[in-house]
């Protein structure tokens, strides 16, 4: 053993890694080199860079697939669970302090062990008709009590929680824990679901977890949880936290949600839906007794006027209302009576004038008067030969001496 | 009128709505079921606001039964 206060053979990080890496750009076998393993944890990123994990037994071993290398190459497209050949070198990779295999070329080596597995199950299960569509049953409306499979631990409970409490906080949540990746999650799950189903008072169960790699969500496609559900007396929503990837258990449960805050949201009703109805109902109640209050106040205003047209006070009123156009037409009468006479005195006064000796005098005629009397004379009587007589004519006296006459 | 859960609530104001909408109910008897579908309106309302979610874990017990304990989520 090194004694480290040996100061020439303490070595800083970054010339142990520069050595290790050194050591392994010298070995010609490591540069050019087939490697074979199943294709896990793939991810690609918007540069256009893959990164994988290639799995083999016990090992594992990360591999880097840049874009101008799959551009050059002729892999097809990649996902997990692929069983391939990777051609390329590795390198140790100082920055992370790991090591990394620089992949320039993919071979396909057939279906991963996985998928297989996968397969045959899904073919098995199907022709058992636990997919069928007529199986599943529809999820009850108004749960008072809602089961959950899940790990206690796992943000995918914090976030149905949290959907459940804003949307539906009348309901009751009954979690049955459980590991929900591993080896010994498949059972778990199934032991889960079987208690609540035993315990008997959920009305739907959700099981499920959040997202995760292919090999973390594995559980969800094992045979053991596929059975649970099938037998499942609640009606099961899966949410196994993958937007497109079907596991076995979304296939027979009752309900798919592509992820927990998803199945919360499809396990309960929204309580804003109901405030909403109750407003209606508050509104139509309101509505409906104002319009009627409205027609109470029109009948009575109806009536009001029925009364005032048959009341005393307006039989006086239209009394008083006759004695108005009563005496209006008096005067009426009056007015046209006088215009009448006044007529009728200037169509007299109008004789009178024609008759008047004025008149007659402008003729020609004279008004003859004796001058010793005044008196008019109208025969030859009254004058004798000598007398003087005033002639009137219409604009003046004549002096007249009487002559010899006859009659 | 406490007593009565969301959905008999409810339910009787879908009735006093619909008895207010008869419109040969005397004068009184629409003020009865007007105030009536008022307070169950209200009480509807309060039980929505006052709800809160319930959270368990529920377990086998070693005797082999349930047992249900209140968390913290």
């Amino acid at each position: 053993m090194l004694d480290y206060t040996d100061t020439a053979a303490v070595v800083s990080v970054s010339e142990l890694s520069q050595y290790i890496k050194e050591l392994l750009d010298r070995n010609d076998i490591l540069q050019n080199i087939w490697v074979h393993g199943e294709i896990s944890n793939y991810k690609t990123y918007a540069s256009g860079h893959c990164y994988f994990t290639l799995k083999e037994g016990e090992a594992q071993l990360l591999c880097v697939f840049f874009k101008h290398a799959r551009a050059r190459s002729s892999a097809p497209s990649l996902h997990d669970g692929m069983a391939v050949a990777v051609n390329g070198r590795a390198a140790y990779y100082e920055r992370d302090g790991k090591l990394q295999f620089y992949v320039d070329a993919v071979k396909l080596l057939g279906e991963g062990v996985l998928f297989q597995r996968f397969e045959q199950l899904k073919a098995q299960l199907a022709a058992e008709g636990l997919f069928d569509e007529a199986r599943k049953r529809p999820l009850p409306s108004q749960p008072a009590i809602i089961g959950i499979v899940t790990s206690p631990q796992a943000a995918a409970l914090r976030d149905m929680v949290r959907v459940l409490r804003t949307r539906y906080p009348l309901a009751q949540v009954l979690l049955s824990p459980s590991l929900v990746q591993g080896a010994e999650a498949p059972v778990a799950i199934a032991n889960a679901l079987d208690l609540l189903n035993e315990h008997g008072e959920a009305d739907v169960v959700i099981v499920g977890r959040g997202g995760g790699s292919i090999e973390e969500l594995w559980a969800f496609n094992e045979e053991v949880v596929a059975r649970a559900i099938a037998r499942s007396r609640i009606p099961v929503i899966s949410a196994v936290g993958h937007e497109t990837d079907f596991t076995i258990a979304d296939f027979v449960a009752d309900h798919r949600a592509s992820t927990p805050t998803a199945a919360a949201v499809a396990a309960v009703p929204d309580i804003e839906d109901w405030r909403g109805n109750v407003r209606e109902l508050q509104q139509a109640l309101y509505d409906t007794m104002e319009d009627r209050l409205f027609r109470v106040g029109e009948e009575l205003d109806r009536t009001k006027r029925d009364l005032h047209r048959a009341s005393p006070l307006k039989l006086i009123d239209d009394r008083r209302q006759q004695l108005d156009d009563t005496v209006e037409r008096l005067h009426e009468q009056m007015r046209h009576t006088l215009s009448l006479e006044r007529e009728r005195v200037r169509g007299v006064a109008l004789q009178l004038h024609s008759l008047s000796p004025l008149l007659t005098i402008a003729r020609g005629y004279a008004v003859v008067r004796r001058e010793r009397d005044q008196t008019i004379v109208t025969s030859v009587g009254q004058v004798q030969v000598g007398d003087t007589l005033m002639l009137q004519v219409q604009d003046g006296q004549i002096s007249v001496e009487v002559r010899p006459f006859n009659r | 009128m406490e007593s009565l859960s969301y959905e008999e609530a409810f339910t009787r104001l879908e009735e006093a709505v619909a008895a207010l909408q008869d419109g040969k109910l005397p004068l009184d008897r629409a003020m009865h079921f007007y105030q009536e579908g008022m307070k169950l309106a209200q009480h509807c309302d309060s039980l929505l606001q006052k709800a809160e979610l319930s959270v368990q874990q529920v377990s086998i017990a070693s005797d082999g039964t349930f047992n249900t304990q209140p968390i913290d989520i």
